[in-house]
């Protein structure tokens, strides 16, 4: 990279089911003023807008940086929009942060949300075609099959799932933001909840919920703030088809090159146990093992493994969503950058209850659609 | 490195396609009509996909109804194995510039960029309400055509347009069409017979409005060595930037585009001479406003492609324009020329995109 | 305060029902795809480049992005590579839960379909097994999947896993 890009300034909303107290402008404001505010910066102070969320539908506005655009202070700037599915979050962070790297501005804001409780989120993502079969499956239905593949694959018992969900679940208990507290949450309240889409049940599955994430990127020269930077190490964005002949859903080409290229711009070897921790997205709680394979935090068919002997836990040695993870919260146009802020948070010191002790270097992944869109980044302490 | 909107890194347009531009393509999907276009904008500099190390489109779901339009749109390029691939819900004139920065870092030697949309497969004058401010505006649903006209009053009442220049405008855009295979409407009539039109909404009448168009384009990046090989005229990106204003139409000045004038002025418009300009403006009265903000003088060929008058495919007009001017330089035509791409209703984003011949 | 301002508490939602008409195109390979089930057949293309079987084709292959114009007739039966029970309510939902959601690879295919499975209880499902398409009455063959009742098990042994495992 040519100029090195630092995160100054965080901000994010309390997620809800239901942000009834807050418009949408509300919402990302209320992010947008926090990563300012942890800059120590006003609206004034920043060059450059990048948003991002899933589809125009989930809220039936379209294009909606032309409504947010007062909101978000961009009048008289440049403001752009990302949309690359659920990967959008971390997509629109990694957009934001080459506008820097680039030479090109000094300080970038970039936001992400969703308010799903504007619309209705689930007609959006299933507007009936002609021509095509009754609806068969739901959301769930189009992940479910794959879990049950990767179990037969890799031979993974049944209760890692439900380990994942306990886990990411007691971590939210530590982040004041998360959308689900779910105090007394143990693996029988997991194994007693519905059974949805069979092998995928309620609580391993994420919420749906109304947030924001912000962020303030700068230049080197440009740094400021209440905490110490968190410095971009490698960043990048990989795609595969939706679908194809002998395509690995359980194992995506594009997740393992994409992974490859940011440990390649940030030295990372051995990931296990260079990162300090990661963030990533886990919208259904199979996801983890799945990632931990795919990200090379271990050989193929081992993920479960890791997750089993507790690697993974706040207190393992590689925790993964320390802040409670997309299980925990799920405003899924935030939900990826969501995943890039925590681990900023964490290399800068700034995690609270939920912080790893001696965070400093750490990996934020995001992925979308039906597993063939990934961004990611990597953040450390320390400058590239 | 570059400072904001000057080229430090030179870019080529390297190569330009567009579909057929028509009232209605009903026969193909997003992906099949957007395939030969792809192809040929590879095949025009003889490179497949894998020569590029970037791609980047722009499209909305609303066009076709349904969410992650760009997703299946994607099976026309084939990104096997996967790409660095980003998207964003705006003209392709966007994705063009999310390439540039790109360029800027020196991540990428090339790119593909294209942008796709049949604008006619639903009621477009309903569906651009829903840019409108969800809470207080769209619930309202102002129509799209209405809100230029609120513009395009505001511009006769200020003394700055006549109905008769709007008629001017229209005939010279199709008149000029008649040069452009790939446009829509081409025909040759005076600005007097366009001025018995009816009005659609007064004081816009038929002629001052764009057509419905489906179509897709594509352009190919390129920089350093394989800018060279791939053009035997290079035509370079030497000024780039894009703007916002306010949303509410109550707080602007409508007769006035002080974003498209601050991307102008970023992007070095006035450190030489325009030859050519391609400008975004879907209604007729929006290049009066453009122009102006962009400071050309009366020697500087306007829209020599026809414009979005004569062919407006929403997503793909404003790379559409990138491309037209790039083609007139590269023919020879013109030594520079700016190409313009617009957003939001009655021009509230912009952006502004300076190219020069070798 | 004055009439009309007492506080009635804040106002957190107002419904703005959206209504928009869209025509819908399935585009040339699809037509073809959706005739074929007229007819009460799956048909195909094949990718000139890599010579994968895509049902139903979307017109251009995924991988290689070039345009797919050789049509392949399908076999009626498949193997189910993986499946999931839905067991939840949703909306827009057509059929009695619980009930098996299948991926289906049809015989000379290379690409799975979501497709729904009867005719056998929810708890002896497997992957590998052997299905078959039931279609509608000959007479009720529309162009649409409509046309394809459900598919059921066609009574051959399960497929090997190795045969399938690059299709999951």
């Amino acid at each position: 990279m040519a100029e090195r890009c630092a995160v100054i300034g965080v901000g994010q909303t309390h997620h809800k089911a239901k942000r009834e107290d807050v418009s949408i402008a509300g919402l990302v404001r209320e992010a947008a003023k926090m990563a300012l505010a942890d800059a120590d910066l006003t609206w004034s102070d920043i060059d450059a807008v990048v948003i991002g969320k899933a589809p125009d539908m989930f809220e039936g506005n379209m294009m909606p940086e032309i409504y947010l655009a007062p909101a978000l202070g961009a009048v008289g700037k440049p403001m752009f929009r990302v949309h690359t599915a659920g990967s959008v979050g971390g997509s629109t962070a990694i957009v934001a942060a080459h506008l820097i790297s680039s030479g090109i501005h000094k300080r970038v804001l970039t936001v992400a949300y969703e308010k799903q409780s504007d619309s209705d989120a689930m007609w959006a993502l299933s507007v009936p075609q002609p021509f095509a079969a009754p609806l068969l499956a739901g959301a769930g239905g189009y992940f479910a099959p794959h879990i049950r593949a990767y179990m037969r694959r890799s031979g993974a018992p049944d209760h890692i799932g439900r380990m994942v969900a306990v886990k990411d679940r007691k971590n939210a208990m530590r982040n004041p933001y998360a959308h689900l507290h779910l105090a007394d949450i143990d693996m029988k309240m997991v194994e007693e909840s519905m059974m949805l889409w069979d092998p995928l049940r309620y609580l391993e599955a994420c919420p749906s919920s109304d947030g924001a994430a912000a962020m303030v990127l700068a230049a080197e020269d440009a740094v400021s703030g209440h905490y110490p930077p968190a410095w971009v190490h490698g960043m990048a964005m990989r795609s595969e088809p939706t679908m194809f002949a002998g395509r690995d859903q359980i194992n995506p080409q594009a997740g393992r090159d994409c992974s490859a290229d940011v440990y390649a711009q940030a030295g990372v070897t051995d990931p296990r146990a260079q990162f300090d921790c990661a963030e990533v997205y886990v919208p259904f709680s199979w996801y983890e093992p799945m990632w931990l394979e795919n990200l090379g935090f271990c050989g193929q068919g081992d993920g479960w493994k890791l997750t089993e002997a507790g690697a993974t836990a706040f207190d393992g040695d590689i925790p993964w969503n320390a802040s409670g993870g997309v299980l925990s919260s799920n405003p899924i146009g935030a939900s990826g950058m969501l995943r890039f802020l925590e681990v900023a948070m964490q290399v800068r010191g700034q995690a609270g209850e939920h912080q790893v002790d001696g965070a400093k270097l750490a990996l934020g992944q995001a992925y979308g659609g039906g597993s063939q869109f990934f961004s990611m980044w990597v953040v450390g302490s320390a400058k590239p | 490195m570059s400072a904001a909107g000057r080229t430090v890194r030179p870019v080529s347009i390297a190569s330009f396609a567009q579909s057929q531009n028509v009232r209605k393509d009903n026969e193909r999907n997003e992906a099949e009509g957007l395939q030969p276009v792809i192809a040929e904008v590879f095949a025009n500099v003889g490179i497949t996909k894998d020569d590029v190390d970037f791609i980047c489109s722009g499209s909305t779901d609303y066009l076709i109804g349904g969410p992650f339009s760009f997703v299946m749109a994607l099976d026309a390029v084939g990104v096997w194995p996967p790409r660095a691939e980003s998207h964003v819900e705006m003209d392709g004139a966007w994705a063009l510039y999310e390439a540039w920065v790109l360029f800027q870092e020196g991540e990428i030697d090339a790119a593909l960029v294209y942008a796709f949309g049949r604008s006619s497969l639903g009621d477009l004058n309903e569906i651009l309400t829903l840019q409108l401010d969800p809470y207080y505006e769209a619930p309202l649903w102002p129509d799209i055509v209405s809100l230029n006209a609120l513009q395009a009053r505001a511009m006769i009442d200020a003394g700055k347009a006549t109905e008769a220049d709007f008629a001017a405008i229209a005939s010279r855009s199709r008149r000029d069409a008649l040069s452009n295979p790939k446009a829509q409407v081409r025909h040759d009539v005076a600005p007097d017979v366009l001025l018995e039109d009816d009005y659609v909404v007064a004081p816009l009448r038929r002629h001052a409005l764009p057509p419905i168009t489906d179509g897709a384009a594509a352009i190919v990046l390129a920089a350093g060595d394989k800018a060279l090989q791939w053009s035997e005229r290079p035509v370079w990106i030497t000024g780039f930037d894009h703007r916002m204003e306010t949303h509410s139409l109550g707080a602007r000045d409508l007769t006035v585009s002080p974003s498209t004038a601050k991307a102008a002025e970023v992007a070095g418009v006035a450190d030489g001479n325009v030859d050519i300009a391609e400008i975004h403006a879907p209604f007729a009265h929006q290049e009066l406003i453009i122009a102006e903000a962009l400071g050309l003088d009366d020697s500087v060929a306007v829209n020599p492609s026809g414009g979005p008058l004569a062919a407006n495919p929403l997503m793909s007009a404003g790379l559409i324009r990138i491309g037209e001017a790039a083609s007139r330089i590269r023919a020879g035509q013109a030594d520079r020329a700016v190409a313009h791409a617009t957003s939001g209703p009655c021009l509230q984003q912009n952006l502004v995109c300076v190219l020069e011949g070798a | 305060m004055a009439d009309g301002t007492t506080d009635q508490g804040p106002v957190t939602m107002l419904a703005t029902p959206i209504s928009l008409d869209f025509e819908f195109t399935p585009g040339v390979a699809q037509s073809k795809f959706l005739r074929g089930l007229e007819r009460g057949e799956f048909l195909g293309q094949r990718c000139g480049t890599c010579g994968q079987v895509y049902v139903p084709s979307r017109g251009t292959c995924p991988t290689d992005g070039v345009a797919t114009t050789e049509d392949v007739v399908l076999g009626n039966s498949g193997t189910v590579t993986t499946y999931c029970v839905v067991n939840v309510p949703f909306a827009g939902q057509a059929i009695e839960i619980p009930y098996i959601c299948a991926q289906i690879l049809l015989d000379g295919a290379n690409l799975s379909f979501m497709g729904l499975l009867q005719e056998i209880p929810t708890d002896q499902i497997r992957m590998g097994m052997r299905v078959e398409a039931v279609w509608v009455d000959e007479a009720e063959l529309i162009p649409s999947l409509a046309s394809v009742k459900y598919f059921r098990p066609n009574g051959e042994p399960d497929a090997d896993y190795d045969t399938y495992k690059e299709y999951l």
